[in-house]
């Protein structure tokens, strides 16, 4: 296989890897962009969505529907997170919605194990999502999974930057998050921007957990917790808060995470997590607000 | 109060305690006792948390890697040549030639875990909020992949197993005993004020010439070497544990027993280890099925984690601060207690 051919294939894993990164870290910039809380249970609206997902088929539903159903009942279950747990720790210590955003995670799995027990679920794909196109004389692959996965981000994506910069809410929900009290001092009705917020968020979460079920074919109770944590590396690099910054970390995170299983040797590559998560850490300590955030303290 | 009768009231805790974790094996039941240890090693670790967690405020979610490298240290170090061997074909010789005790592996299982602590504290501790959260929770990450990864001195996923089975009541008891002394020693000295100043106000404690690396270092690695002394305990107690014992869900149950009780106080830490220690042998019971005479309840595994989890919250959302808040049973109290009984005053 050619250089070019192999580094165009890794390419193709990278932008479907990153695309899925981007999603959810979307979702945690825009949560702690307008809360300033590091919402452990994100990951578990992909739990949410996945299993709504496989739900909805088995009671009937063709694939399409089921995954917009999937989609709106992980941003049904974010909204109904943050009405229950967090409204009533807002504006508590950073430790305080930590823990309860730790303590909203741990339920969720353990739900998801008292339904759905804790081993793996098959994801059902219809036929047509389970081709996959050769090109080169079969040197580069591509799955049907990998055009839907990066066709629906770039609709999610577009869809988002239309809402915050093109609509009251989205304009309002960016106002909260750059100053929470002017925005309700000059009358945002700020319990709405954050169940919007949280609406698409955990929406976007939702649909990544589609995502991610198609791409491995199963979906679990502690699918979400993986992802989460990359989610947690990519918007951090990109600038925590900062929506941009989620997209490209993710997709730097995904870029690099394919990198180092395609081109170090076999005995460097599966120490990945332990990279990863140490330049998470060489970005908290050089670049705090990584590559898109303005200024903010958050050191001594 | 003078220090003679001080003494006194201290010296018949120990013995009493003493005899009584010597005696508990004979008196009760295996099971009994099985929780009672459990619950030992536990103070020992929520405690070493406290330290960083409660008193010096940077939360961190990384000390179950002390943990980690604590059990697999002092597992490497005491595993019996047999066992090494077998298990550990690969390990460097110099390493496989060590064979230390129960004791001397703690010890050093506590010290490497210092090292590191003070490696990777310098850095991180200058972190604060939720970015040392997420930093901590790499720092566990890494420990776990390469725990993983290390397959010539782990065993790599598998179990590792082999581990002389040492730690009985009376060694948690004593550690322990330990720990709270010498941790009550450093909280309530001018050190330990330092640490909560700097938790309460940074900027005002660095305005009376505190300066805030150090003394958050000093936490970090003091509860890392209490969390590695925690770790060669429960190795010994289990004898054979995998990176996986050492991730999230041990992470998440002790950090709600430090949470509940209260993380600002040494009290409170060991009252949340009671609590949802005993709470959680009670819904594992309840959470296999049980008969109420009339109607009868399916088994639902995972009830018990999540009643822990609704509680945090409800802890959280009410009382956030714990159930002792920042109150400790002092030892000074305790002596008051008996002198002015002995008075018969008040």
């Amino acid at each position: 296989m050619s250089i070019e051919l192999y580094i165009a294939q890794q390419l193709i894993n990278a932008i479907s890897l990153g695309s899925l990164y981007a999603l959810v870290a979307i979702g945690l910039s825009l949560i702690f962009g307008i809360l300033r809380m590091a919402n452990f249970a994100h990951g578990d609206m992909m739990m949410v969505g996945a299993f709504a997902t496989v739900v909805l088929q088995w009671v009937g539903f063709d694939f399409g529907w089921a995954v917009v159903g999937g989609i709106a009942v992980g941003a049904l279950a974010g909204v109904l997170v943050e009405r229950v747990a967090y409204r009533p720790v807002r504006g508590a210590p950073e430790v305080t919605m930590l823990l309860t955003s730790f303590a909203v995670t741990y339920i969720l799995e353990n739900l998801g194990i008292l339904i759905f027990t804790s081993s793996p679920r098959n994801f059902p794909l219809p036929d047509w999502l389970n081709s996959a196109f050769q090109l080169s004389d079969g040197q580069i692959t591509f799955t049907q999974i990998n055009i839907l996965t990066v066709v629906l981000t770039t609709v999610a994506l577009a869809a988002l930057g239309w809402f915050v910069t093109r609509t009251d809410v989205g304009l309002g929900m960016r106002a909260a998050a750059e100053d929470m009290p002017a925005a309700h001092l000059v009358g945002l009705d700020v319990n709405r921007l954050i169940i919007v917020a949280f609406a698409i968020a955990s929406g976007f979460a939702g649909l990544a957990g589609v995502l991610w079920s198609a791409q491995s074919g199963v979906v679990d109770p502690h699918m979400g917790f993986t992802p989460l944590l990359k989610a947690f590396v990519g918007a951090i690099i990109g600038g925590f808060g900062s929506i941009p910054g989620a997209v490209i970390g993710g997709y730097l995170l995904g870029a690099l995470e394919i990198c180092i299983v395609a081109f170090l040797p076999s005995q460097v590559s599966p120490y990945r997590d332990a990279i990863v998560f140490a330049l998470l850490i060489a970005f908290l300590l050089f670049r705090p607000n990584g590559l898109m955030k303005r200024t903010q303290e958050v050191k001594l | 109060m003078n220090r003679t009768h001080q003494l006194l009231v201290g010296t018949a805790c120990v013995v009493l305690l003493g005899l009584f974790s010597f005696t508990a094996p004979f008196l009760v039941n295996d099971y009994i006792v099985r929780v009672m240890t459990v619950m030992c090693i536990n103070a020992i670790l929520v405690l070493s948390m406290g330290l960083t967690n409660g008193f010096t405020g940077v939360f961190s979610l990384g000390q179950v890697g002390f943990v980690a490298v604590g059990a697999y240290v002092s597992g490497v170090l005491s595993l019996p040549a047999a066992a090494k061997a077998a298990y550990l074909p690969n390990l460097p010789g110099w390493i496989a030639a060590i064979n230390l005790g129960f004791f001397s592996s703690t010890i050093v299982a506590g010290l490497i875990c210092v090292l590191l602590a003070f490696l990777v504290g310098r850095p991180l501790m200058r972190l604060s909020g939720h970015f040392v959260s997420v930093a901590t929770l790499g720092f566990l990450i890494i420990v776990n992949n390469v725990l993983i990864n290390a397959d010539d001195y782990t065993r790599g996923a598998r179990t590792f197993t082999g581990v002389p089975r040492d730690t009985t009541l009376l060694w948690a008891m004593g550690w322990l005993v330990a720990t709270i002394v010498v941790l009550a020693r450093i909280v309530y000295s001018p050190k330990g004020r330092a640490w909560r100043a700097v938790r309460e106000d940074t900027i005002a404690a660095q305005a009376i010439g505190i300066d805030v690396l150090p003394v958050r270092l000093s936490a970090f690695v003091i509860g890392a070497f209490f969390a590695g002394v925690g770790g060669s305990l429960f190795g010994h107690y289990i004898g054979s544990f995998s990176p996986a014992s050492f991730f999230f869900a041990y992470t998440f149950s002790l950090i709600s027993m430090l949470v509940i009780g209260g993380m600002e106080s040494m009290t409170g830490a060991v009252l949340g280890v009671v609590v949802v220690s005993l709470l959680s042998e009670v819904l594992r019971n309840l959470e296999r099925g049980f008969n109420l005479g009339f109607i009868t309840f399916p088994p639902l595994y995972g009830a018990s984690q999540i009643a822990l989890g609704i509680i945090l919250i409800l802890i959280m959302i009410f009382r956030p601060s714990g159930v002792v808040g920042d109150r400790e049973l002092s030892f000074g109290r305790i002596v008051a207690l008996t002198r002015s009984n002995r008075k018969g005053v008040n």
